[in-house]
């Protein structure tokens, strides 16, 4: 699994970061974490309110830090 | 408002939230209503000051003012962010998309303000904007719009000044946005924009609004309250610790000639002197609200609190990413100006 964060590297992506991490690690799963501060990339995925997150290249939400639980529910999802 | 495609159902059950909404609020009006006489009690019988007298004026505007604001804020913050919850940037860009000038900027002011924007997002929102379309000067109506209605500016400004003013502000601010779009719209400064922002393909967002449930808006309204009262409270009760101390110990017209109408000078140099302040929004209003007490003038006042939320340095920095010196000039110069004007303006209406 392919995780990336989308964002310029204000407090909110290093935010989002750090939660990621923390599910990646309490579900145990096997995942790449990718910071993207590239503008150009970001604007690839159509993502416009940073901080972005991205899963195995799909967009799964945008506009703010996500909450733990709403990670932990997307890695669900996203392993099923 | 941030969207992501969560399956889980929020876990509080049907009635719980709506319940603490309205227990929230009862506990609000009972002590927006119980801080005035607690402050005379306290100054005048508890701490036996002198009503009149220096330090009983300063002491009992602070005991009443710090609670009014924070509650203020508060309040505010919730409602505003409830309200952002149902716009995005996506849709704003969308509802922008094909809109000319003139009406175009209009809505782009409008939108502005009811957008949900983090400085942080200022250059990919700009890139978006751009890319899909959306004129140069649409795109800078929203921006100048955006910082205006800062919800801690707004909540201060209706504390202190009352809600006239807090309204005569937001519609010069909108009016500014609007103004300034549409020069910088006229004066074709696309060459001036980064050269790599044109060749960048955004890409279709693939999340379709998955709406948030009202139970999502009120955390995330709860959280973004916590969050920005948490950062912004010392500031207020500095700001209106000085505030205090100006109002109880400063003469009635000290600054009528520095401040004053008369001082012509002073409306230039109070924009100038907001342009570095940004952060410092909640601690300079009642500073200012205690100098305006003392002989300063509507429009001084006004141009400085409009210069410090809507040329913000922090926010300058981070477009200059996307945008060349010379654009970034014109922008602060056009909207400078216009708060000058403003400012002006009021002095000599008020």
């Amino acid at each position: 699994m392919i995780i990336k964060v989308l964002g310029g590297g204000c407090a909110n992506c290093k935010k989002t970061k750090e939660v990621v991490q923390q599910a990646v690690d309490d579900l145990q799963l096997e995942a790449m974490i990718e910071e993207v501060s590239d503008m150009a990339d970001i604007m690839r995925y159509g993502v416009m309110s940073t901080p972005g997150l991205v899963i195995n290249e799909k967009v799964v939400g945008s506009g703010g830090v996500p909450s733990y639980d709403q990670v932990v529910d997307l890695l669900q999802q996203a392993r099923a | 408002m941030s969207t992501f495609q969560t399956t889980s159902p929020p876990t509080q059950s049907g009635w719980r939230l709506p319940a603490m909404v309205a227990g929230a609020a009862i506990i609000w009006l009972a002590l927006w209503n119980v801080i005035q006489p607690l402050a005379d009690w306290l100054s005048y019988s508890a701490f036996g000051l002198a009503p009149g007298s220096h330090l009983g004026e300063a002491v009992s505007f602070f005991l009443y003012d710090v609670p009014k604001i924070l509650l203020l804020l508060t309040g505010m913050i919730f409602i505003v962010t409830i309200i952002r919850s149902f716009f995005s940037p996506e849709q704003t860009r969308t509802l922008l998309g094909g809109k000319r000038e003139g009406l175009g900027n209009v809505l782009a002011a409008g939108l502005g303000v009811v957008t949900p924007f983090c400085s942080c997002s200022a250059v990919p929102l700009f890139i978006g904007f751009v890319e899909s379309g959306i004129p140069l000067g649409v795109t800078f109506s929203f921006l100048i719009a955006t910082p205006v209605v800062n919800e801690v500016a707004l909540a201060m400004l209706l504390g202190l000044f009352g809600w006239r003013i807090a309204a005569i502000y937001l519609v010069s601010g909108l009016l500014i946005a609007i103004v300034g779009g549409i020069v910088i719209g006229r004066l074709r400064l696309e060459r001036y924009v980064e050269d790599f922002v044109w060749k960048i393909q955004v890409g279709q967002a693939t999340q379709t609004g998955v709406k948030p449930t009202w139970s999502r808006r009120i955390q995330d309204a709860w959280q973004v309250t916590r969050d920005i009262v948490g950062r912004v409270w010392l500031f207020v009760v500095i700001g209106i610790a000085i505030g205090a101390g100006i109002h109880g110990y400063m003469p009635e017209d000290f600054l009528v000639g520095l401040m004053g109408r008369q001082a012509w000078w002073s409306v230039p140099a109070a924009v100038l002197l907001g342009i570095p302040l940004y952060s410092n929004a909640a601690g300079v209003i009642p500073v200012v609200h205690a100098l305006m007490g003392k002989g300063a003038a509507m429009g001084t006042a006004l141009a400085f609190m409009m210069s410090v939320v809507a040329l913000s340095l922090p926010e300058i920095l981070i477009l200059r990413k996307v945008l060349k010196m010379q654009l970034i000039a014109v922008f602060v110069s056009i909207v400078g100006l216009a708060i000058i004007v403003t400012g002006y303006l009021f002095n000599m209406i008020i």
